[in-house]
């Protein structure tokens, strides 16, 4: 009875994955998202992005798009299995992801060396694409962020001072940190504090108090909505009353369902706000998420969606769904009026495009949060 | 470092502290009478966390109802997991049922993810702990002060029920001897679940505690704590409910004073913990107030 049980499972999965190889006039995409896990408000948006593209652009060449998503539960190594899952299993002929940098640079290798292209909505840190042929993105790059954040620290609120905050576990926020102090002291500012914490925890009081002591004008805590919200939270507790800054992995909801009004003044610099929209496809997108999920679309929604028609677009200028035509197509990809602006595909593979700053301020008659539009600044 | 900035960072490390403890003691209670390491201890706190968010979230119960709702729901769903998966395993080696509790463990957090879903939710942070109270220069939330009082007030009411009551003397006789106290006609299976209630219980008042403190609650965030509760319950001398509650305010204050004093090896407090667990189980495996092995001759 038993040994049938299994010939029954070996039998389905010969089928599934035959089924899978054969079926025709379909494009097969990968998508490795965080759908659970420490970021997975992350992988929901963009998936909502993707999901929306899907439905409006759903086929190239005649042949319809067909996304498989898999979950990296927020890992780097549930990423590199997703990838080589992607790769191996369902043959997709590229892959939109993953979102945190240390995902993408653990997911990014097996594409390459499969010969599949990457393109990852919103992995910024220089080395995801840095020496790599197969990994592109259509978000900006982390020292361009980086110094965005320390401009409208010297220039904006005029801070002498900086502490940092920064989560050792994500190469997204040490080299955010990194980049951030290179030009806030090359601007003439001066960092007086640098503390550490890892993904994951919980309480950062120690760190607060330490850096309490240093008087900052600016806190740079580039790091991602979970602790943003928490290190908020335990600031003001703590009595501190410095401008805090963090970069495009605070835009969250859950920054003031998990901080509440702590949250309120927090900046950050991104990649899109319903305000700076200027391109067709970018209006369409905005009015459709509206319609589709009633409410305002999130950068990584827009990201996502951005992903998605990049490599469509791809497809079409290269007239095959051939991961290696695919390739060359991505990589001279110029002048793609996408959701979060015009995008070039520089020969490194990024994004060079404009970025976005906001800030929380509370809804009084909601009673939460909501992100406020501060300004552009160009590359 | 000043010593302003040495006490508030004294009363970080004792508000950590005493979260710690607060799950160390069901951890800990459960192991001295069924010499189970419950490793999903850790979980059940989950459980009691969400039970609470839903209580008030879902049902619009005022908070201290949900707790108390949660508190009792938590308990039921100890004693079922009991009934479901360590029984069948009592007469089985001590590492089948330690094999099972890491089974148990696995299965929460993954059923946590399907039912509740990954994207962690806010906590509603009742008024009475969020006050902000300033002792000379000194600051900390009304919590800081709650969750201590609480977990001394559970410790109390746990060495009364397991010193001075009927029951607790029949939880003591099975931690000596099973089968003995089976003979003697006593129904070993009911003291079971009622430890495994009052375990449960103590993890989900930890676990609402827990999620007060750090308003944010996920189907994994009981790994960690858990984790941290058995390293306390370790230092303490696994077993000795005094012990545990110790173990839990001397881990909080290191963790914290670590990072205070070296700020370079912040990132590393968790790695640090873990040496010191390390460090007891070679150089003091009973832990602080653990009792001493005597050979048997």
């Amino acid at each position: 009875m038993r040994k049938l049980g299994l010939w029954v499972i070996v039998g389905v999965l010969v089928f599934g994955l035959m089924g899978s190889a054969l079926a025709a006039g379909v494009v097969r995409l990968g998508a490795v998202l965080p759908m659970t896990g420490a970021v997975a408000a992350y992988g929901q948006q963009t998936w909502s992005g993707i999901k929306l593209a899907m439905k409006l652009y759903p086929t190239v060449l005649g042949e319809k798009i067909k996304v498989v998503l898999v979950d990296n539960k927020s890992d780097k190594v549930e990423s590199a299995n997703a990838a080589s899952r992607l790769a191996k299993e369902e043959k997709v002929v590229a892959v939109i992801g993953a979102v945190a940098s240390s995902n993408s640079l653990a997911a990014g290798p097996i594409l390459e060396k499969a010969h599949i292209p990457m393109v990852t909505p919103a992995s910024t840190n220089p080395l995801v694409t840095q020496g790599k042929h197969y990994i592109f993105r259509v978000c900006f790059i982390d020292p361009f962020q980086g110094k965005v954040a320390a401009v409208y620290a010297r220039k904006v609120l005029h801070a002498k001072t900086a502490a940092m905050l920064i989560d050792r576990a994500q190469d997204y926020c040490v080299g955010l940190a990194n980049f951030f102090k290179k030009a806030f002291t090359k601007m003439g500012g001066k960092i007086v504090a640098v503390t550490y914490a890892q993904t994951g925890d919980q309480d950062f009081t120690a760190q607060l108090t330490a850096i309490k002591r240093k008087h900052p004008d600016v806190i740079y805590i580039p790091n991602y909505y979970t602790e943003d919200a928490l290190v908020l939270k335990q600031a003001r507790e703590l009595g501190i009353k410095a401008h805090f800054i963090s970069g495009d992995g605070a835009q969250a909801d859950a920054l003031w369902k998990v901080g509440g009004k702590a949250v309120v003044g927090l900046a950050f610099t991104t990649h899109f706000a319903e305000k700076a929209v200027t391109t067709k496809l970018g209006k369409q997108f905005v009015k459709e998420y509206y319609k589709v999920y009633e409410k305002s679309p999130p950068a990584l929604a827009a990201l996502g969606f951005d992903a998605y028609m990049i490599i469509r677009d791809a497809i079409a200028r290269a007239k095959s769904a051939n991961p290696e035509k695919i390739r060359s197509a991505l990589s001279a990809t110029k002048g793609f009026k996408g959701v979060t602006g015009i995008i070039n595909i520089d020969e490194h593979g990024n994004a060079v495009k404009s970025a976005v700053m906001e800030k929380v301020v509370w809804n009084e008659k909601a009673n939460k949060g909501e992100f406020k539009f501060v300004t552009v600044i160009n590359p | 470092m000043s010593f302003g900035e040495f006490m508030q960072q004294l009363v970080n490390g004792i508000s950590l502290g005493s979260l710690y403890a607060l799950v160390a003691i069901g951890y800990t209670m459960v192991y001295g009478i069924l010499r189970l390491i419950n490793f999903a201890h850790g979980d059940i706190m989950m459980l009691g966390a969400y039970f609470a968010f839903f209580g008030y979230a879902v049902f619009v119960l005022p908070w201290w109802l949900s707790f108390i709702i949660a508190i009792v729901l938590t308990s039921l769903v100890g004693i079922l997991i009991d009934k479901v998966a360590y029984k069948p395993v009592r007469k089985a080696p001590r590492i089948s049922a330690l094999m099972t509790a890491i089974g148990v463990s696995f299965f929460l957090e993954n059923f946590g993810l399907v039912v509740f879903g990954g994207v962690p939710r806010g906590f509603h942070r009742p008024d009475m702990f969020g006050k902000l109270i300033t002792v000379g220069g000194v600051r900390f939330v009304s919590y800081s002060i709650y969750i201590p009082l609480f977990t001394a007030i559970f410790l109390l009411l746990l060495l009364f029920l397991v010193y001075k009551t009927k029951i607790g003397m029949a939880m003591r006789a099975v931690s000596k001897d099973m089968e003995t106290t089976r003979l003697m006609g006593i129904d070993v299976d009911f003291v079971i679940s009622v430890t495994f209630a009052v375990g449960s219980a103590l993890a989900a008042a930890g676990g609402i505690m827990w999620a007060i403190k750090f308003p944010q609650i996920n189907p994994l965030m009981g790994i960690m704590p858990g984790l941290k509760a058995f390293i306390a319950a370790v230092f303490g001398g696994i077993g000795d409910i005094t012990g545990a509650m110790l173990g839990g305010f001397i881990l909080g204050v290191i963790e914290i004073m670590t990072v205070a004093f070296f700020p370079d090896f912040a990132g590393y407090r968790d790695a640090i913990a873990f040496s010191l667990l390390i460090i007891i189980l070679l150089f003091k495996p009973t832990g602080l107030m653990g009792e001493k092995i005597e050979e048997k001759v």
